[in-house]
């Protein structure tokens, strides 16, 4: 039965990194799905934002489609950053170093952390909720379901910081180091995605 | 490899029951799977004698309007969602990891996972009918009616998308298991056709459904939160809907036919004494079916008048081509073999014939003249049918047919095989062929009745059809139960199969292999009985170098 065993020493990417590429694959395209929407309401629309779309009650209650940009693009930064923090931290597994590996996670946690915490204050604060039209609705959406990828990701990090408290994790076996910190890249390259989307390209007339 | 502690079933510490429960081998979910499956198969089954029994004749009061739009949209969502597209998972798992003479699936535990997401979500659909009423929408969910309807909707949206995460992780877990555990020997180019049907419909499961989640939490929100996705008074766009939900539920029709294609193409060769005529035609088709299906899905969507007609009319013609290939394949595969007709081989020819309806009927509608036309009449209900009854219950039934000894060491009679078979291919094209002339007459789909008296003698010969098909299970279930009675005698191989499920034993154990044959070819038991191999080249098909 020697023969079985054979797979597992194979060369190049392991069984679970590859599920784990797989299943990111599969999460690239349900966000496909999300951005589409979005491109396509705002091709259909007048203008964007649409605020000719905007009733008489909505604009008595004060409704205003329109997005602050500054508490976004720090936040921007900060989540880019917790990308950089984490990488460090898998390349000091690599080189065997548990502690820093576990000082970085617990940097990337706090950033990513502060970045759940500036989107929940960014929605406290905008002008419109997510049924005041199609751009309320998107704006919520996609941004919702990737507020609730970071909080994933933010628990990924958990999960594999209390591994590495209890001394799991070397030089040579860090797999699920690795598929957390290409997680957590993914979901940054999500947001920039997103923040290009809705903050860069932004209205259009 | 051998490390991983088995325990014994029945030990005073793990009752029976907990270890079905617990279970991660491949083989034991592969059955779980498969009770599952059939159970919703009955109860989809009961929902369309339902609607067959309120449209045997005109002005049929046998069941309310509202009644008629739950019965027949969970008839579908049933038929769809809890039975075809997770029975081929049963077969997958029983059958991929053998094949390529692995000892389990690359994530045993995902793999149970992905098993224990189906009884909640089919619980959740069916629970609609005690808040209010199931989903009515139909199984295509359309908006404005699926944003408008009752809770039982919600239900549905949560339990399909419960059935899309199952799937997903399902078909991450099956190209791994292909992609990295495969025997020493098997090559790629040596996978057996089954498992290469199930690799391509896991591509297109792994990238296709997480769409179908994504339109199904637009859905969702539009419900629940006031969004406006697709509602045009908010700026939303109802055509959005019928996009991303196509783009899943296209592809989905191959999820749901591929790895019946390929039953069959593991039946055909065994009992016609030959090779699969063109296996790298055939896989090649395959991956070409799964390629060109991401690009027809708005050839359901023609009378929109929002898509690129041309474009998708065409991309449907081509789709013909490499299905066509596969027919060819088939024929190719029959002619001059030694045929004995037993029943796997019937359910497999059933498939090829019905199949070859299915496939004709469907390009008709890819022309957009005609498209126009039949668009949302009993034509479209019988297409889909042929394809998948047709196809896709043909091939359930060959499958378990042929693979019954191996799952569970019994043989499930012959005679009561045929007569099934019999009964069931009379019942089918007396069911569905008429729905092809009441859909050129004009009668549209999903009505709850009608009144016009001359549909009634072809709505009466598919009703008779129907519960002809609803008799044909009277066979095959007292084949089960006589199978079940006797002790387990089946050989390792009673076919002389090809392929390595046959070279271990009838249930096989729970590592699988004791030892497997050397493998040179995609039929290294064929080789094995011929003394074929071993020298590196396949003397039939030069295949096997190195």
């Amino acid at each position: 039965m020697a023969a079985h065993g054979a797979v597992q020493h194979r060369q190049g990417l392991s069984n679970g990194m590859l599920g784990f590429i797989l299943f990111v694959a599969s999460e690239v395209m349900f966000f496909g799905g999300l951005f589409a929407a979005y491109f396509i309401a705002r091709a259909d629309a007048p203008s964007w934002p649409p605020t000719e779309l905007l009733t008489e009650e909505q604009l008595a209650a004060g409704v205003e489609l329109h997005l602050e940009w500054v508490l976004p693009t720090i936040a921007t930064v900060l989540l880019v950053l917790s990308s950089v923090t984490i990488q460090i931290g898998v390349m000091q597994i690599q080189r065997g170093n548990r502690t820093a590996l576990m000082w970085w996670l617990f940097v990337s946690i706090v950033l990513g952390l502060i970045f759940l915490a500036m989107q929940m204050y960014d929605y406290a604060q905008l002008p419109f909720r997510a049924d005041d039209t199609i751009f309320g609705t998107t704006f919520y959406t996609l941004t919702g379901f990737h507020g609730a990828h970071v909080a994933g990701g933010v628990i990924f990090m958990l999960v594999v910081l209390v591994r590495s408290a209890g001394g799991q994790f070397d030089a040579g076996n860090h797999e699920a180091v690795e598929a957390c910190s290409f997680y957590w890249h993914f979901v940054d390259v999500v947001w920039l995605a997103l923040f290009t989307t809705l903050y860069i390209v932004g209205p259009r007339s | 490899m051998a490390t991983i502690a088995v325990p014994r079933t029945g030990s005073a510490f793990r009752p029976a029951v907990l270890d079905w429960l617990t279970t991660v081998d491949h083989k034991k979910l592969g059955i779980l799977y498969l009770y599952f499956t059939m159970f919703f198969f009955a109860v989809g089954g009961i929902l369309a004698l339902l609607v067959r029994t309120q449209l045997a004749v005109a002005d049929s009061t046998f069941v309310s309007n509202d009644a008629y739009n739950q019965i027949f949209t969970m008839h579908a969502s049933a038929m769809l969602f809890l039975f075809i597209i997770p029975i081929w998972a049963a077969f997958g798992n029983y059958i991929v990891p053998l094949q390529i003479g692995a000892v389990d699936m690359a994530f045993p535990r995902i793999n149970a996972l992905s098993f224990w997401l189906l009884p909640p979500a089919g619980i959740l659909m069916f629970s609609g009918f005690f808040f209010g009423g199931s989903a009515d929408a139909g199984w295509t969910a359309y908006s404005p009616l699926a944003r408008n309807t009752g809770t039982g909707m919600d239900l549905w949206i949560i339990a399909v998308i419960l059935l899309g995460i199952s799937s997903t992780i399902g078909a991450a877990n099956f190209l791994v298991t292909m992609f990295r555990m495969r025997a020493p020997g098997m090559t790629m180019f040596r996978m057996p056709v089954f498992c290469w049907n199930v690799l391509v419909t896991s591509i297109l499961q792994l990238l296709a459904t997480p769409v179908l989640a994504a339109a199904l939490c637009m859905l969702y929100i539009d419900r629940n939160f006031g969004g406006s996705f697709f509602d045009p008074n908010g700026g939303g766009n109802v055509i959005l809907w019928q996009n991303v939900f196509w783009f899943y539920s296209h592809p989905a029709v191959y999820i749901m036919i591929l790895p019946g294609m390929g039953i069959v193409s593991e039946i055909l060769p065994v009992f016609a004494r030959k090779p699969l005529f063109g296996y790298k035609a055939f896989v090649f088709a395959t991956l070409g079916i799964g390629g060109l299906g991401f690009s027809v899905w708005a050839h359901h969507m023609f009378t929109t008048g929002a898509v690129l007609k041309p474009f998708f009319g065409f991309m449907t013609f081509m789709i013909g081509v490499p299905t066509g290939v596969k027919i060819f394949n088939w024929l190719a595969t029959l002619w001059r073999g030694s045929i004995t007709f037993e029943p796997p081989m019937l359910f497999a020819l059933g498939f090829v014939s019905m199949f070859l309806i299915g496939g004709i009927n469907g390009t008709y509608s890819a022309a957009v003249p005609v498209d126009f036309a039949i668009h949302d009449t009993y034509f479209v209900v019988a297409h889909i049918h042929y394809v998948l009854f047709g196809g896709s219950v043909f091939a359930v039934f060959g499958g378990l047919y042929y693979w019954f000894p191996k799952f569970f060491g019994r043989r499930l009679n012959d005679k009561l095989g045929v007569t099934q078979f019999v009964l069931m291919i009379v019942g089918f094209n007396l069911a569905f062929f008429p729905m092809h002339l009441l859909g050129l007459d004009g009668m549209p789909r999903r009505i709850a009745t009608y009144n016009e008296a001359d549909w009634e003698a072809l709505n009466m010969a598919s009703t008779i059809g129907a519960f002809l098909i609803g008799v044909s299970m009277i066979p095959f279930l007292i084949a089960v139960v006589a199978a079940f009675m006797r002790p387990k005698d089946q050989p390792d191989d009673p076919w002389e199969g090809n392929t390595l499920e046959w070279a271990t034993t009838s249930p096989p154990p729970v590592h699988n292999f004791d030892s497997l044959p050397e493998i040179h070819s995609e039929r290294p038991l064929f080789d094995q009985r011929h003394g074929i191999g071993g020298h590196g080249v396949h003397p039939a098909t030069g295949e096997g170098r190195g």
